[in-house]
This record gives C-alpha cells, structure tokens and sequence, in this order.
C-alpha cells in the first residue's frame, strides 16, 4: 500500500520536475533564439525542411476536408431553403476552427515527429554533447531555428489548408451539386470578417505553431538517448501536442467567439 | 618543466550522478587527483566504469563534481558562468568514443563547423584551413562524403580534424583506438603524438589499450573504482610490480579487478542446492 502512495507521488515529482523543466527550457529557448534570425538561413533551411515538406499532406488533406464540408453543409443548409450560405460555411468552418486545428495536427504527425527523431538521434549519437564541447549551444543552434522554422510555417500551412479547403466547398457545392456560384463567393464575402474571423484563426495558428514545435524540440531534447528513448519520444511528441492543441483551441474559441 | 604549474589540474574530485529527487546514485569518482602540463601526452587507463569518460566530462564542465576542483590554466571550471565555460571550451578540443559528427552535414562542413561558428574568416580561409586539418588525418579526398558514407574509423579521424579545427590547447581523446584495424591504429597513436607536440597543447587519452598508449604518452594514470591506484612514466609502469597493473598490462582474469559484476553463487543462480 505504501509501495503504492509513493508511486503516485513518484509520478506527480517527476511529471511537476518535467513541467518545470520544459518551461526553463522554453525561457533559454526564447533567450537564444537571437542567432535563428541573425543567421536567419539556418532558420530557412528549416522551415524548407519542415514547412515545404508537409505541403502535399496539408492541400491534399484541406482539398478532402472541404468537399466534406461542401456535401455536409450543402445537406443541411438545403433543409432550411439557405443553400446559397453554403460558401459562408465552408468558409468559417475552415478559418476560424479546421483551417488551424487539423493543420496543427497534421503538423504534429508531419514534421513534429521527425523534429523529435531528429534531435533525439543527435542526442543519441552524441552530437548535442559534441556541440556543447565546442562551445556551441545546441539550444541556439539546433533547438531555435527548428522552433522558429516550426512558428512560422504553422500559419502559412494554415491558410494553404483554409484555402483550398474553400476550393474544395466550391468543387462540390457549385461544380457538381449546382449552388448559384455568385451567392456561394458573395455569401463568403459580406458574412466572413477580415479581422473577427481570418484573423482570430491566423492567432490560433500561430499559438498552435508555438506549441507543436515546443512539444516536439522538448521531446528531443529531453528524451533517453536510446533507440528505445527516440520511439517513446516521438509518441509523446504526437499525443501531448495534439492535446494541447485541442485543449489550447477550446480555450482560445471560448475567448474570442464567445462575446458576441 | 617540473617547476611550471601544470595546465590542468583536477584535485581530490569526487563525483557521482546526480538524480531528479536531489539524491545522489553510485559513487564514480572519490578523491581523484590528476596533473597535465603543456606539451605533455598523458594517458588515463582502467577498465570499463571505472569513472574515466566522466573525467573527461567534468574537464569539460558538462558535470559538476560533488568535492574537489578541476582548473584548467588557472581558471576552476566549475566556477564559471556559461560565458566562462564557453571561453574555457573554445580552448579544449574533445574526440568522442563514436566521433560523434554531425550526420546532416558533409565531412568538410563537420571540419569547417568550429570555424565557422567562432570566427569571422571568410569561406576561403575557412577552406583553406579545413583541408590542412583534413590532410592532417589523411582524408581530404573524402571531403565530399557524408558520415553515413564513410568507416567507423574514418568517422573518428574526421571527428579528430574537427577537434583541432581551432588549435586547442587541450585536447581529450575518448578511447581514440577502440575498434580501429592496427594500420589505422598505429598511424592514429603517432598522430596524436605529432599533433600534442606540433600544438604544445596539453593532451589526455582515455583508453584501455596498454600497449599502443604507453609507446606514446608520456605519463599514465591508472583509475579503479574511482581512485587513482597508480601513476608514473610508461617505464615506471612496465617495471611496476602493483597487482593492480600487473593484472592490466597482462590482461589477466586473476587480480584485484573483478571480471564479473557482482553476483550470487554460480551454482545457486542456477537452482542447484550443494
């Protein structure tokens, strides 16, 4: 029994250690990530590597995405005679919520697993200690510009989703279901707001950008630098961020959508 | 030579890992001391997880040490801030066990990457230099290659070009001749020889292969469970008649290091009752 109270308490130390740990890592992160925009090629390379890469997933998943939301939407809007609302739906189903979520975790499956692998094996294969010894911070050189790589193409992946997410909508609702093409665009035109809508999900994206890629250079950095570590790992990497993710957008929904 | 105060220099260091709780785990170190000077080729020799590699780490300040310090030219490593430590590291040049290169980056880049991160010179200087290294260690033909591409012993040279890409100061060789074929062993001890003397620098070998160390160093230390049992000039080691050395140099089963990780009776672990 006693055996047992300890383990629990084993469990918050550790897990509370590892929070502490994670949010000293993020403050040495933001310290020195000075040299991902002095040498912003490093940073290049990485976004390259990481926002280039996950662009097949990102338009082939917003392509599918947005014929669902068109036949969806198109199935339920018609019940209510508003067929011509279709736009308006696709539209601020994808910006405000799908657009950043799936992105982010499609992210997560994407690039932030390959970041953690990434980091892992170097830890593993003793590349972070060869740095260090070279009076090299792998933090700087390694950690910040994969961060900032990860913060920046987040929001451009996100709008490429949204983007053709609504081509999608428009496939299926004007192409092929037949909607009146001008009220599926001026629908979409006078209902979404510039700032309320695409700019509340460009915030999102950005938050979920930080997020993900923390995750997944914390998991990295800090994981068994063992074949074994570098799985676990990059398990860890997809569940926690894509908990957060989920979690982080209910609360950032509540703040801004709630108001009005 | 004697009368310079030595370059490195680690007193009565004891040290064991830290753990998450604030405890600390098995004892590595207790009461180490061990003296380099400038221009001297020392060897630290014992058999594995006998604390050597964890020497190198607390010269290196990637450790802290529990008692005792470790100074390097005069200056306590362990009393650094990060600025310091990283002054001291610029100074240091370490060969890790595996070469530890960096897979995404060619063999010239991984030579060129000190470089290029310390200091201002341009791309033809940078070159220039890093194919003297690569020279140095016989592979400039492989410049091109990734480390995926090459041998484990290539790897090691390669690693070797890049820690004397800045000229250290000291240089620490992590087990340096562990796994290399003898051609490429004997030619690995004279270079690290050739390169302690061509750089005056002060050099530390960790290794346990007695008899390739001991043609080319000039002291040794020999660590057991943490301490150091004995020490002298390859001469005075040969001639020593310590068991503990005896046993070493022999390559013996029989002596003061145990071969086997503790256990219970053979004959019990296999269920058999006497």
């Amino acid at each position: 029994m006693s055996a047992f109270i300890r383990g629990i308490g084993h469990a918050f130390i550790d897990s509370v250690a590892k929070l502490g740990y994670a949010a000293r890592l993020l403050l040495g992160l933001l310290q020195e990530s000075g040299i991902a925009f002095r040498r912003f090629r490093l940073t290049v390379a990485q976004i390259h590597f990481i926002g280039n890469y996950s662009l097949v997933i990102i338009v082939v998943s917003g392509l599918f995405v947005g014929f669902v939301l068109g036949l969806q939407g198109y199935n339920t809007l018609q019940r209510y005679g508003s067929e011509q609302a279709l736009g308006l739906l696709v539209t601020l189903s994808l910006v405000r919520e799908l657009g950043p979520v799936i992105t982010a975790l499609l992210f997560a499956g994407r690039a932030g697993t390959s970041i953690t692998a990434e980091i892992g094996l170097m830890k593993a294969g003793e590349q972070l200690s060869a740095m260090e010894m070279m009076a090299v911070s792998p933090v700087a050189r390694v950690l910040a510009p994969r961060f900032w790589a990860g913060v920046i193409s987040m929001p451009l992946l996100a709008a490429m989703f949204s983007a053709v997410g609504v081509f999608g909508g428009y496939v299926v609702g004007v192409v092929l279901i037949g909607v009146d093409e001008g009220a599926f665009w001026s629908q979409m035109q006078n209902g979404v707001d510039w700032l309320e809508d695409v700019g509340n999900g460009v915030i999102k994206s950005v938050v979920f950008g930080v997020a993900v890629t923390f995750v997944a250079v914390f998991e990295g950095y800090d994981c068994q630098p063992t074949p074994e570590g570098v799985a676990r790992a990059t398990t860890r990497t997809v569940v926690t961020s894509s908990l957060v993710v989920l979690a982080l957008d209910f609360v950032l929904t509540a703040l801004m959508f709630s108001g009005t | 030579m004697p009368s310079s105060p030595p370059f490195v220099s680690i007193q009565g260091v004891s040290f064991a890992y830290p753990t998450l709780t604030g405890t600390t785990g098995r004892q590595i170190l207790s009461g180490v001391d061990l003296d380099v000077r400038r221009g001297q080729l020392v060897a630290l020799m014992g058999g594995s997880g006998s604390g050597k590699t964890t020497v190198l780490r607390l010269l290196g300040g990637q450790v802290r040490p529990q008692a005792g310090t470790v100074t390097i030219d005069g200056q306590d490593v362990h009393a650094q801030d990060v600025d310091g430590l990283y002054a001291l590291r610029r100074r240091m040049g370490m060969l890790f066990q595996f070469g530890a290169l960096f897979t995404d980056m060619s063999v010239f880049d991984n030579v060129a990457f000190p470089l290029r991160e310390h200091t201002a010179l341009p791309e033809s200087a940078i070159r220039d230099l890093v194919l003297m290294k690569l020279d140095a260690v016989g592979l400039r033909g492989a410049q091109a290659l990734m480390p995926a591409e090459i041998s484990g012993g290539m790897s090691r040279r390669v690693a070797l070009a890049r820690a004397i890409a800045l000229d250290p100061q000291l240089i620490m060789y992590d087990e340096p001749f562990a796994g290399l074929d003898p051609i490429s062993l004997g030619v690995t001890a004279n270079l690290i020889r050739r390169l302690n003397d061509a750089l005056g620098a002060a050099s530390i070998i960790v290794t346990h292969d007695v008899h390739e160390s001991l043609a080319i160093v000039d002291y040794v230390y020999f660590l057991a469970e943490g301490r150091i049992v004995a020490c002298g000039t390859p001469d005075e080691i040969r001639a020593s008649d310590l068991p503990y050395v005896r046993q070493f140099i022999n390559g013996s089963v029989e002596g003061p290091v145990r071969f086997h990780y503790p256990a219970p009776e053979y004959a019990q672990d296999l269920g058999l009752r006497a």
